[in-house]
């Protein structure tokens, strides 16, 4: 339990040190980043049920920034396969309830459900690796600071700053509490709910002491209600011809079926 | 029970990102009136505990398994309805990009999900009118019981509908709504518990706490049930609306979002000429020439496989064979663009 604990936060800042990496990637506009993922998203998203082949172009997309961001591609996947298995949990169903034969592969009949199970995994894997990839190029202040500019209010970008210089903190008491209870805890005693609420509440309790404390120090240092940015990333020509190019790109592998006029063509040569 | 991209169809997805993000607007103006600065460092905080409190974990009874906080009615007790539907927020945005958990368009729906009806549902409607009077222990038990369980059951319906909406997954309605709705039913039961201990823990130890949030938003309780509700039917409606215009038609995902941006008729007709013209392009370049190929390899794979209840159309299986010849080669194609790219990288960087 504790491990699970450790691992979870040894990935957090793992990923934060990735962020601070100088490479091409890196240095774009955060803005660009997060609305060239989203755009990202919502095409691999917008697939019919049965689709596979179209997916696969998309893999050049994270295939480039694992490149050139210089992201270590295992780390990525390795957490890709590990989060949250809900999708291919409800994936999982569409062979069952989807019996009927679709397509065969050297005789073997292949029902629609397989075909619709395997298109979820890949949007999966697609939509998953693009998401870990945003927050490994761009730092989270970074996000933070482009959804201000996007718009989002200011109050709720603040305290998200807030929040992620105060997670490590936290998490870290947290941690401490937990291995305290563990270390007195023998056959499973003091696990229980009992003891659980009174470390929340006195987690909650020092976190609100720990918030004043902030704010007067804050105070005391002319805080008035925003968060200032030192490093101001500019939104340059580069940016906006990559998101006309990331778009264009996108649109393309959406409309033509690549990999099968790749395979057609093949086919003819030989 | 995160939402995952890869189950949302983008009608829906984009439908739950605009309530949102729209209700994270509304919020923000609503606690920029209220309250003070003081209330930026408060809430950043308690999502950093909330994420901490989620890492803890505890034995359910007479079960063995064990079960985290999710915390959305909690937040709602301690900070007040607004402030927490933005930590809840906060804290499923720092899920999303750190942990992956559902994903950025599905972030959303997410914070629709787990936010929106234990802040804007089961507090104002369940919790508040129970404990009005006296906030004895009991009375804080049984409401919390209730309104983390309605928080939930509901919650747990929008992932059913929102997946069956996406038409991504084969589970019919029915049957998804019976494997979740039972597994949350336990879930908001326990979890009620756990959220009444700790509230009567800060009540216990620093009353003050929830006074302040009590006192903070002094309007009666009628008026603002009644604004919540009537918001609700606004975003209700709109939401509904589309979806079901959405399901009802049912065009493909893409298409909908461009014909939301330019207009329908435009489209078909510009796309329809854009098409033709790039038609002639590709029958120029013979990169996508006809349809099928000649006959050899594809025929004979396909008179191999043999197999006369398929409902695919004949001719199709060569089609099916090309296509995995393809799929290879684009994926051999892109990893070695991957390759290349890191080499030259490496070189670069001497």
């Amino acid at each position: 339990m504790t491990m699970a604990f450790d691992r979870e936060y040894f990935h957090l800042g793992v990923l934060d040190l990735l962020s601070r990496r100088d490479t091409c990637v890196h240095r774009l506009d955060p803005r660009t980043k997060v609305i060239a993922t989203l755009l990202f998203i919502v095409t691999v998203v917008s697939f019919p049920k049965y689709e596979i082949m179209g997916l696969l172009p998309f893999l050049l997309f994270p295939v480039l920034v694992f490149g050139l961001g210089d992201i270590p591609v295992w780390l990525i996947l390795k957490k890709v396969l590990l989060v949250s298995p809900f999708a291919a949990f409800i994936g999982i169903f569409n062979p069952v309830f989807d019996t009927e034969p679709m397509v065969t592969v050297s005789g073997i009949a292949v029902s629609g459900g397989w075909i619709s199970f395997l298109s979820v995994m890949l949007r999966f894997l697609l939509t998953m690796t693009s998401v870990l990839l945003l927050i490994a190029t761009t730092s989270f202040p970074g996000i933070c600071h482009a959804l201000r500019r996007l718009g989002m209010p200011e109050l709720f970008t603040s305290q998200l700053l807030f929040l992620y210089r105060y997670l490590f903190v936290l998490v870290e008491e947290g941690m401490r509490m937990v291995r305290a209870r563990d270390m007195r805890s023998f056959r499973g005693k003091g696990q229980d709910v009992r003891v659980f609420v009174s470390l929340v509440g006195t987690l909650f309790l020092r976190t609100m002491e720990r918030a004043e404390r902030i704010y007067h120090a804050m105070l005391s240092r002319g805080f008035t209600g925003s968060m200032r940015f030192v490093r101001t990333v500019r939104f340059r020509a580069t940016d906006l011809a990559l998101l006309a190019a990331v778009a264009a790109v996108l649109y393309a592998f959406r409309v033509y079926d690549i990999v099968g006029a790749v395979g057609r063509q093949t086919e003819r040569m030989f | 029970m995160h939402m995952a991209d890869a189950l949302l169809s983008p009608a829906v997805g984009t439908t739950m990102l605009a309530g949102t993000l729209g209700t994270v607007a509304y919020c923000s103006r609503k606690l920029r009136e209220n309250v003070d600065e003081k209330m930026i460092p408060v809430m950043g905080v308690t999502g950093a505990f909330l994420f901490a409190a989620q890492m803890i974990n505890f034995t359910i009874p007479g079960t063995g398994s064990s079960g985290h906080l999710g915390g959305g009615m909690l937040l709602a007790v301690l900070l007040g309805p607004h402030a927490a539907f933005l930590v809840m927020a906060s804290v499923l945005t720092v899920q999303a990009l750190f942990f992956a958990d559902g994903g950025l368009l599905a972030l959303g729906s997410n914070v629709w999900n787990l936010g929106v009806y234990p802040c804007f549902i089961a507090y104002p409607l369940i919790y508040r009118p129970l404990t009005r009077n006296d906030g004895s222990s009991g009375k804080i038990t049984i409401a919390s019981i209730v309104g983390v369980v309605t928080g939930l059951q509901l919650g747990a319906f929008s992932v059913v509908l929102q997946t069956v909406l996406s038409g991504r997954s084969e589970l019919p309605f029915v049957t998804f709504l019976l494997m979740m709705l039972p597994i949350h039913l336990a879930i908001g039961l326990v979890e009620g518990f756990v959220t009444a201990g700790v509230i009567g823990y800060v009540k216990a130890a620093r009353p003050e706490i929830l006074e302040s949030v009590e006192q903070s938003r002094p309007l009666p309780a009628r008026v603002r049930v009644k604004r919540v509700a009537i918001v609700f039917l606004g975003v209700a409606i709109v939401a509904g609306g589309t979806l079901s215009w959405f399901a009802s038609s049912n065009p493909d995902g893409l298409e909908w979002s461009i014909e939301k941006v330019m207009g329908k008729q435009e489209l078909s007709k510009q796309e329809g000429r854009v098409a033709s013209v790039l038609e002639s392009v590709q029958e120029k370049t013979a990169l996508l020439p006809d349809y099928d190929f000649r006959k050899p390899a594809g025929a004979q794979e396909g008179a191999e496989a043999g197999e006369p209840e398929s409902s695919w159309p004949a001719g199709k299986p060569g089609r099916s064979a090309s296509g995995i010849v393809g799929s290879f080669l684009v994926l051999g194609a892109v990893l070695c663009i991957g390759f290349v790219v890191k080499a030259l990288r490496r070189k670069q960087e001497g």
